[in-house]
């Protein structure tokens, strides 16, 4: 575990960077630079080991079971749903559902709120940036229920266009749907206010919290959201869970959206009657070892503190677009004065596939293409961007070492 | 040349690069030096779609051979399709539909090759070697 200092702002990266074995290792000959965070985080010891005792010590299925083991798997799996719970402030446990990952949080929202409340002619409201997770759930749905879909434009900077989003609200509305922090962009989206005027028309917000999650910290109880939805792996945490937080009422009126074991509370070939929440959503047998990992992410983000995690990565994100800026023929995307550690770019005639596959050679691992918002590329006319994205355990080294690797790579690809 | 007799000389070729450098520095002088492929045909009927950069890929029959030129919006991607262009092109349609192209693992580039790079060069190999069994066939009839 990483020592903390006194100062709560403050960390010690060398002692969080030995907590994840993996960035000791090289690529391609070379110390790994791994910038690309924001597509998959890597995993601190204490995440692995909790898994790792999990299925050594106390695997079983969960729920039902008369033995003390299964007993054991079954408070291990809720305690990470408790811990969940406080990490986001939920008001309830019920509230906080497991899922494996916020495309699945949308999708569950998406078609069953959907369901229920889309009527021809309604209208879903989404944005300019949404990763395609927040944009096909929606353009399913629409094509089931014959709503339409409406959507924020975004700036050249890459901020939502309020005034555009304001006049687009009406009584035909049912739910708006944005992402909290754009992937591509880093934009921080002023989401108390895009809440605070859909409430004013009773309107439900879904959060698409997959980005913002690993950087800032979140109250669902203070946002007033309806739905919040983030995945474990870009969190320190495992791949194949997420949580989807929805407030009770919600919930409640919300049909199921699987069927099958866990979700229900009787079965008979006439009525099947379902269980209570959060159980009333989480059909089949869960992904026991994932909530335990995800428990333990928490913990470890929980341990390190929001405030050193924030101003460390913000810290990084103003040294590296400083120094990115300086050189010749670079092009950032996304430049909106409330950001988190997110740099995208491009290169004067270079295609983001030739600039990933030079720093690649130089042992920097960034994402380049679309990054699966091809909506918000054709919006800048792109075909891609290279993005780099910073997360706590990454260093000014690290990106000096980007910055050399993008100077190279101009200059070869000149 | 044969289709082998030019993998040969490309890996003899490549031998001489003494880091990545050097060999991504040709391969981008490669995709430099691609002869244009004609603009009409750089259109929906022609592009092989890959996630990260787009192929275009046009065959022109000629006999029992075939003649390919290609393009792409990535400079790497094009070095790469100047190499393949270079193996398959001006080929019998038999020897391209069963041609191994292993000189691409030889010169240490095979991950460029890879179904998960999403780069297009895969589907064009393919469709490279579909032209070659479409024409084989069209000429034994």
């Amino acid at each position: 575990m990483s020592t903390i200092t006194a100062d709560t702002t403050s960390l010690d990266v060398q002692a969080i960077r030995s907590d994840f074995p993996i960035l000791e290792r090289e690529m391609r000959n070379k110390p790994m630079v791994f910038l690309d965070s924001a597509a998959s985080s890597q995993k601190p010891d204490s995440v692995v080991k909790a898994m790792d005792y999990y299925y050594q010590q106390q695997n079983a299925n969960v729920h039902r079971g008369v033995y003390q083991l299964s007993q054991e798997a079954t408070d291990a799996y809720e305690k990470g749903r408790h811990l969940v719970q406080g990490f986001i402030n939920a008001a309830s446990e019920k509230e906080v559902l497991f899922v494996r990952g916020t495309t699945e949080g949308i999708n569950l929202v998406a078609s069953s709120y959907g369901r229920k409340f889309l009527q021809e002619g309604d209208e879903v409201i989404i944005s300019a940036m949404e990763h395609h997770s927040n944009i096909v759930p929606w353009q399913l749905i629409c094509e089931q229920t014959g709503a339409k879909l409406r959507v924020i434009p975004v700036t050249d900077e890459g901020e939502l266009i309020m005034e555009e989003y304001e006049q687009m609200l009406n009584e035909r509305t049912k739910i708006v749907a944005v992402v909290h922090v754009s992937n591509t962009l880093g934009t921080i989206n002023p989401v108390e206010r895009i809440i605070e005027l859909a409430h004013a028309k009773d309107i439900p917000v879904l959060l698409d919290g997959a980005q913002a999650i690993p950087h800032l910290k979140i109250d669902v109880q203070a946002l007033d959201v309806d739905f919040y939805t983030f995945s474990g792996h870009k969190m320190f945490g495992p791949t194949g869970i997420g949580i989807l937080y929805g407030k009770e009422k919600w919930l409640n009126a919300m049909p199921p959206y699987q069927g099958g074991g866990e979700m229900i509370e009787t079965v008979s070939f006439e009525k099947t009657t379902f269980n209570e929440l959060p159980h009333k959503f989480e059909a089949g047998t869960p992904d026991i070892a994932g909530a335990v990992g995800l428990g333990a992410a928490v913990e470890y983000m929980e341990q390190i503190g929001h405030e050193a995690i924030q101003k460390h990565e913000h810290d990084l994100l103003v040294y590296g677009t400083e120094a990115l800026s300086k050189i010749p023929g670079i092009r950032l995307i996304g430049t909106a004065e409330d950001k988190a550690s997110v740099i995208s770019f491009l290169l004067d005639g270079a295609h983001p596939y030739d600039v990933g596959t030079i720093l690649d050679q130089m042992g920097i691992a960034v994402r380049t293409g679309h990054h699966c918002t091809q909506p918000l590329m054709d919006r800048y006319g792109i075909p891609g961007t290279v993005r780099a994205s910073f997360a706590v355990y990454n260093t000014k080294e690290d990106i000096d070492r980007l910055v050399e690797g993008v100077r190279r790579a101009a200059k070869m690809l000149a | 040349m044969s289709i082998n007799e030019i993998q040969e000389e490309i890996v003899d070729e490549f031998s001489f690069f003494g880091d990545w450098m050097e060999k991504y520095e040709y391969i981008i002088d490669l995709g430099k030096s691609l002869p244009q492929i004609d603009e009409q045909y750089k259109d929906e009927d022609h592009i092989i779609k890959g996630c990260q950069s787009r192929v275009w890929l046009h065959a022109e029959p000629k006999g029992n051979q075939i003649q390919f030129t290609a393009d792409s919006d990535a400079i790497i991607t094009k070095g790469l399709i100047a190499l393949l262009v270079r193996v398959l092109s001006d080929q019998k349609a038999a020897d391209i539909a069963e041609a191994d192209l292993y000189f691409i693992d030889k010169i240490g580039l095979k991950e460029h090759l890879s179904p998960t790079r999403s780069n297009g060069l895969v589907s064009m190999v393919k469709q490279m070697k579909l032209y070659g069994l479409a024409i084989q066939a069209k000429n034994a009839n």
